[in-house]
């Protein structure tokens, strides 16, 4: 069974054994507008939690992408490196941005799930 | 600012009916793209039409015998040699040297001239023109008209139905035309490097003209942001980012804006500090950039040599979308102004390699 829980930065996090699949929700890709440039931290790399560490850019503008929690980058999405459009269409799906090595597998109960985020959304 | 406190354009009922997403800008409330967003926007414009909100923009007249004369003490563009129903781009030009705003000038005939400022600017614009206004002119401000933009290669097929007068225009030519039964001037220019019109309209009237255009083969609402990106690709400054009060013409390119009589009367307002920069040659100018990957530099993003010493700063930058990646423009030291130049683009903390290139990245279309 899997379990996706949410981040109030957008990003969306899914676990699968000890490895946390991170992306942006549909919310973030629909107010960023049309992705054009995608920027994902190397695999091997130590992140913090809320850590900036991948940067998404629209015709407009850059925002960053944050780790949402500690632990240590396995493999990023080279896809969306190469077709950064594919953000906008599969957010949730293929558009994954990085996968993470957990710290602590514990952290990711503390993250919100669906109807958390879904709450925290109607707040902005 | 909250929305509420922002003004709104004419059309603020209809960009919100269009599914506008409103933004602030320059104190209004302004559609920074509408569904198809700006990547899509943009391209339609260079493919077909776009029709976009420019009503925030300043419209203004100056009326008066001698009004052309009077207005080249505030100007350094050729006023008095501006033909009926034609205009110019020119600058307003401050003491010591730097640009007060970018403009546009028309000259309808009979001692009246029509002036299109930018909307962050007009305010300023306006009382420094009235405060050195001769006896015997008067400015009159429009804040009871909208401004239409609509632009790309389908304009002149749809304005040629709507309205022959003005697709008979040369570039930069003026005309008087009917729109939905409503009296608008019309002029064949505009700031996405297409052909295409700009057209002044009474404020009730816009929505009925905005909605006829709409109607019309091939055009798109389009917004502030695919405005952005289409003038950065044709490599038009914007005020406030590429030219201000700090930057004068001659490092901001802008000379030509200055004919030789104006240089040799000097008698517009910075004309000491301007003639001396170009003759002593400008320690910066502003230039094209092309970044050499697909990460976009954006506006302030330092500009360095190899060693990591900045050389300037990007004023514009962003993602093309008709070039289909990063370009930008900035200042740059005269030494390393030449196209070809490479330089790096100092982006999260990491260089990025660049050239400078000429401009416009995406040729320009008007009409000649």
């Amino acid at each position: 069974m899997t379990t996706v829980r949410y981040t109030k930065e957008h990003e969306w996090v899914r676990m699968e054994g000890d490895i946390a699949t991170v992306g942006i929700t549909d919310h973030a890709q629909e107010a960023l507008g049309d992705v054009v440039f995608v920027e994902l931290p190397e695999a091997g790399r130590e992140v913090e939690e809320g850590e900036a560490c991948a940067v998404v850019e629209s015709v407009k503008a850059a925002s960053d992408v944050y780790s949402p929690l500690a632990g240590t980058i396995v493999e990023p999405n080279q896809a969306i490196v190469d077709d950064p459009a594919m953000v906008n269409r599969e957010a949730t799906s293929g558009a994954w941005f990085f996968k993470l090595k957990l710290a602590n597998a514990s952290d990711f109960d503390g993250l919100m799930d669906e109807a958390g985020y879904n709450a925290f959304l109607e707040t902005l | 600012m909250t929305e509420e406190a922002l003004k709104t354009t004419p059309l603020d009922a209809l960009n919100r009916e269009l599914g506008g997403k409103m933004v602030p800008f320059a104190g209004y409330s302004m559609p920074v793209q509408y569904p198809a967003g700006v990547l899509t926007e943009h391209l339609h414009c260079r493919q077909h039409a776009a029709l976009f909100d420019v009503s925030h923009m300043g419209q203004a007249s100056i009326h008066g015998p001698g009004s052309a004369a009077a207005l080249e003490r505030l100007v350094p563009g050729d006023m008095q040699g501006l033909p009926a129903m034609r205009q110019k781009y020119t600058l307003l030009t401050m003491e010591h040297g730097g640009i007060m705003d970018d403009l546009m000038v028309a000259n309808l005939g009979d001692d009246h001239l029509f002036l299109v400022v930018n909307a962050s600017r007009k305010d300023i614009d306006l009382a420094h023109i009235a405060a050195n206004l001769p006896a015997g002119l008067t400015l009159e401000r429009h804040d009871d008209r909208a401004l239409l933009a609509l632009q790309g290669p389908a304009a002149i097929t749809i304005m040629a139905a709507l309205a022959p007068e003005a697709a008979a225009l040369p570039f930069m030519g003026v005309a008087r035309i009917t729109l939905a039964g409503a009296a608008c001037l019309a002029s064949r220019s505009g700031y996405t490097g297409e052909d295409g019109f700009e057209i002044s309209i009474p404020s009730d009237r816009a929505e009925d003209v905005a909605r006829l255009l709409l109607a019309q083969p091939g055009v798109m609402p389009a917004g502030l942001g695919a405005r952005d990106s289409l003038r950065l690709e044709a490599g038009l400054c914007l005020y406030g980012n590429d030219i201000d009060e700090t930057t004068n013409p001659v490092e901001a390119a802008l000379m030509w804006t200055i004919p030789k009589r104006r240089r040799a009367e000097a008698n517009f307002i910075g004309a000491a500090p301007i003639l001396a920069a170009l003759a002593a040659g400008p320690a910066r100018k502003r230039v094209g950039i092309l970044p050499e990957g697909r990460a976009p530099a954006r506006g302030h993003t330092p500009i360095v040599d190899d060693s990591g010493t900045t050389l300037g700063e990007i004023t514009s930058g962003g993602f093309g979308p008709t070039l289909n990646g990063p370009c930008a423009m900035g200042y740059v030291r005269t030494d390393l102004a030449a196209n070809g130049t490479a330089l790096s683009l100092m982006v999260r903390g990491k260089p990025l390699p660049a050239r400078v290139t000429a401009t416009p990245f995406v040729p320009h279309r008007y009409v000649r």
